[in-house]
């Protein structure tokens, strides 16, 4: 359906989008391919195009069926579905038909089988436990890792083609905004705080306070930006979203602009999601093009210009004074919090900055209006909170679950336990900020306040999940790197005390450690959480204080036993083939350093001079016959273990 | 393929070296960049990313006229061209491996990969590109493909959970195409 050139008013606006719907009732069938990075790379573009062809293959079957492209039937290419572990995805609506792992030459099946006979194809269908033979589901509502959500955030994603304005103003985009026009700006703020809506980015901060204040500052022009800088390692949430909902960010900046009397505003996006910067200019030419970014804005008088720009890669980034120094060209260095951004922010004037995630509720909120919104999590976490959850979990993915729910149900209900049922080690929340948590934390309540008293804190989304292969040594170590790498070096106890610590923590996975090197380095820690100048400095020793706190035994081993129980900490560490080695010869043959010998069909050795621990021949052992040994002890199966399926592998 | 011929390494092809891109020509596409943003400070960063992604590293040529078009201090060129991770100020190869290490491929095994490539294409990360020019290796901080995990990305490809032993094949897809 084309689109008036431009939307005069509101009026206008809800008449199309009625239009677009009545228009869609007829459609009998949709077919949504995943287009997320996750599927992609499992050839989810092949497997459309596919679809395509098959479709065109099969015209005069379908038309028999009551099926016409484009008509009845529509093939689109969405945004993350969010289960990225069964990828590529493809499902079939509006029988919730969810095909799991499909491959390129599946296509002809699923328009065979589904459209033209209305028939499952079994053996794509998910699979809902590992054991063959095992029950499939038949839609994703029997899938717990998509019954147990509840999408806000998410609500588009997933579902709509991120490129296409129709379908999200068919899914109810932009009725949030055209209800917010109806409102007077201090009601649509009211309507915020009200809602207890809190920042997403990891302080939760009341979204509604923070705009009230802003207001209350008497100035000429006041900014509004998005926060699109996601630079914790372990998270995606502001990425699927920017990338597979382009519009619904914006119509929450809309909102915001309309409230706060911003005339401008920014999304400031990690240079890294190159697909989000594309969707979201796509989005933004589309809005002004039809007059919902502009001048007088559906005729209410409003104006919003909206522009997008690329961050620099700096962790630093995410912190909302640097960010506004780097989008005025300058080194991303967050200044001291006694200024506070709503007086001072972007160019020395007042600005309203917001996560991607929190903007993206805004709507919602508008729309459903702030007493339903303030119904669904905690007394103190209200709505839901988008997690991606990763590691070493079985159902990696993103997940939306209300406020409140433990970590134990979200990694072992939504997330389907551990990977190969190994034992559960830790939880690692709210990235290089935050901290990891032992088994017998699970049962904690995840909402801002709960995680941060157990020391860790929920922080924009990111929960690793670690198994018994993890060193937690190895993991502090990682984040301390990670910090040193991104530290702005403005401030000392940031800049300097992370690299003490970081060289502390290298001697002891060095198996050079000695006990006093804990003291010293809680000593560094307490000096960089009370002496630094910005938030992340703050943070920043928590990965390590935290697993000092839960996990000492493991960096004790280290010390005292030179042994690295997870078999991670390559100084403590060698491989031996053991006696049931069946002499295939292929360890020997992919071995860089030729330092295994032995004959065929004979006991394989390696000569430990030449080994240079890399793993290669544990990766390839069709028996798993190769130990990794640490401390004198066989300390084993540093990844999964998979037998004869491995060798299956090999051999494909 | 069998698994015999899986298991050979990659023929090692001898590209013709090639120079860097002439810097001739490099005038000409800095003006049409110069051309989309207002000249001031507010548009560096941005600049400077069309910049590295016209002529594939940030010479200090490039920096020198950035510097007097924006009118910024060359200083503040240098400084912000070398606090952010996506500018290099060295020239790199033709493709782009970027190993992702953030915290879900740390702990899949993200390091060993890095290791290993290092080894396998005789360059550090981070550092010099091949002696054919062809790759250029590199460490991120999460590409936010953490449901792939150990994810690599090279160029808009992005390649999931992978191992050691499947990076011959990645090397070798990317050394033909």
């Amino acid at each position: 359906m084309t689109a008036p050139k431009t939307f005069k008013n509101a009026k206008a606006l809800l008449d199309y989008a009625k239009k677009v719907r009545e228009s869609r009732k007829i459609r009998k069938r949709e077919i949504r391919v995943c287009g997320g990075p996750g599927c992609v790379a499992g050839g989810s573009r092949k497997i459309y195009e596919e679809i395509g062809q098959e479709i065109d293959a099969h015209a005069a079957e379908l038309k028999a069926a009551g099926l016409e492209l484009d008509v009845t039937l529509v093939k689109k290419c969405t945004g993350c579905h969010g289960m990225c572990e069964a990828g590529p995805i493809v499902t079939v609506e509006p029988d919730s038909i969810f095909y799991a792992h499909t491959k390129p030459g599946d296509a002809k099946k699923i328009v065979e089988e589904t459209l033209v006979k209305g028939e499952l194809v079994e053996d794509l269908l998910y699979r809902l436990c590992d054991r063959k033979g095992g029950d499939r589901a038949h839609t994703y509502h029997d899938i717990p890792f998509y019954a147990l959500q509840q999408r806000i955030a998410l609500r588009n994603v997933g579902t709509i083609d991120p490129t296409d304005f129709d379908d999200f103003i068919a899914a109810g985009g932009l009725e949030g905004f055209t209800k917010a026009l109806a409102m007077k700006p201090e009601e649509v703020i009211e309507e915020v705080e009200k809602s207890g809506l809190r920042g997403r980015g990891g302080a939760g901060f009341p979204a509604g306070r923070k705009w009230k204040s802003a207001v209350r500052v008497k100035k000429d022009r006041v900014w509004i930006i998005c926060n699109g800088d996601e630079g914790d390692p372990g998270a995606f949430m502001d990425r699927t979203i920017m990338d597979s909902d382009p519009y619904s960010v914006i119509e929450g900046m809309l909102i915001g602009a309309y409230a706060l009397g911003a005339t401008e505003g920014y999304i400031y996006v990690r240079h890294e999601y190159p697909l989000a910067v594309k969707h979201l200019t796509m989005a933004i030419e589309r809005l002004t093009a039809i007059g919902l970014l502009g001048d007088n804005i559906l005729g209410s008088g409003m104006s919003f210009r909206l522009k997008i720009s690329r961050g620099g890669g700096a962790f630093v980034c995410g912190e909302s004074s640097a960010l506004m120094r780097s989008l005025e060209g300058k080194v991303g260095e967050p200044r001291a919090k006694y200024v506070r951004s709503v007086e001072k922010g972007l160019n020395d004037e007042p600005t309203v900055l917001n996560n991607v995630e929190t903007w993206v509720c805004v709507p919602a909120i508008m729309n459903k209006g702030a007493d339903w919104f303030s119904s669904i999590g905690t007394p103190t976490s209200k709505g839901t909170k988008v997690f991606s959850l990763v590691g070493k979990v079985r159902h990696t993915g993103l997940v939306e679950v209300p406020m409140g729910r433990t970590l134990r149900e979200i990694i072992y209900n939504v997330g389907g336990g551990i990977l190969n049922d190994r034992p559960f080690k830790a939880v690692q929340t709210g990235g290089p900020s935050g901290g990891c948590l032992p088994a017998d934390k699970l049962d904690l309540s995840v909402d801002f306040d709960t995680l941060t008293r157990a020391g860790a804190m929920m922080g924009s989304g990111g929960m690793v999940v670690m198994d018994d292969r993890t060193c937690m040594v190895d993991v502090a170590k990682y984040f301390t790197k990670f910090l040193i790498d991104e530290s702005c070096g403005k401030c000392v106890p940031c800049r300097e005390g992370l690299r003490q610590t970081y060289e502390l923590l290298d001697k002891i996975t060095r198996g050079e450690g000695e006990m006093e090197d804990l003291d010293k380095i809680e000593k560094l820690c307490h000096t960089m959480e009370v002496a630094s100048l910005c938030g992340l400095g703050k943070s920043a020793p928590y990965p390590v204080t935290s697993t000092l706190q839960y996990f000492r035994d493991e960096y004790i081993a280290h010390i005292k036993d030179k042994k690295c129980e997870a078999g991670v900490c390559k100084p403590l560490i060698h491989y031996e083939i053991n006696k049931n080695c069946i002499g295939c010869k292929l360890c020997k043959k992919r071995c860089p350093t030729e330092a295994i010998s032995g004959e065929n069909k004979k006991l394989h050795v390696i000569d430990q001079d030449k080994c240079i621990t890399c793993g290669i021949c544990y990766d390839v052992c069709p028996v798993d016959t190769v130990d990794i040994i640490s401390g004198g002890e066989v300390v084993n199966n540093r990844l999964e273990p998979t037998g004869k399926a491995k060798l299956a592998a090999t051999k494909a | 393929m069998t698994a015999k011929a899986k298991t050979k390494a990659p023929a090692k092809k001898k590209a013709p070296a090639k120079e860097q891109p002439v810097e001739a020509d490099m005038n000409g596409k800095l003006d049409a960049i110069f051309e989309k943003y207002p000249k001031d400070e507010s548009s560096l960063i941005m600049v400077l990313q069309d910049v590295q992604d016209t002529i594939n590293w940030l010479s200090p040529e490039a920096m020198d006229r950035v510097a007097e078009e924006l009118n910024v201090p060359r200083a503040r060129v240098q400084s912000v061209a070398t606090f952010y991770r996506s500018f290099s100020l060295e020239p790199r190869g033709k493709k782009l491996i970027k190993v992702c290490m953030g915290t879900a491929c740390h702990v899949r095994g993200a390091p060993i990969l890095v290791d290993e490539l290092e080894r396998k294409l005789g360059v550090k990360a981070g550092g010099a590109p091949t002696c054919d020019n062809h790759f250029s290796l590199e460490t991120v901080n999460c590409v936010g493909a953490c449901a792939l995990a150990p994810a690599i990305v090279v160029g808009e490809e992005y390649y999931s959970k992978q191992t050691p032993s499947t990076l011959d094949k990645l090397l070798k897809k990317e050394r033909e195409s």
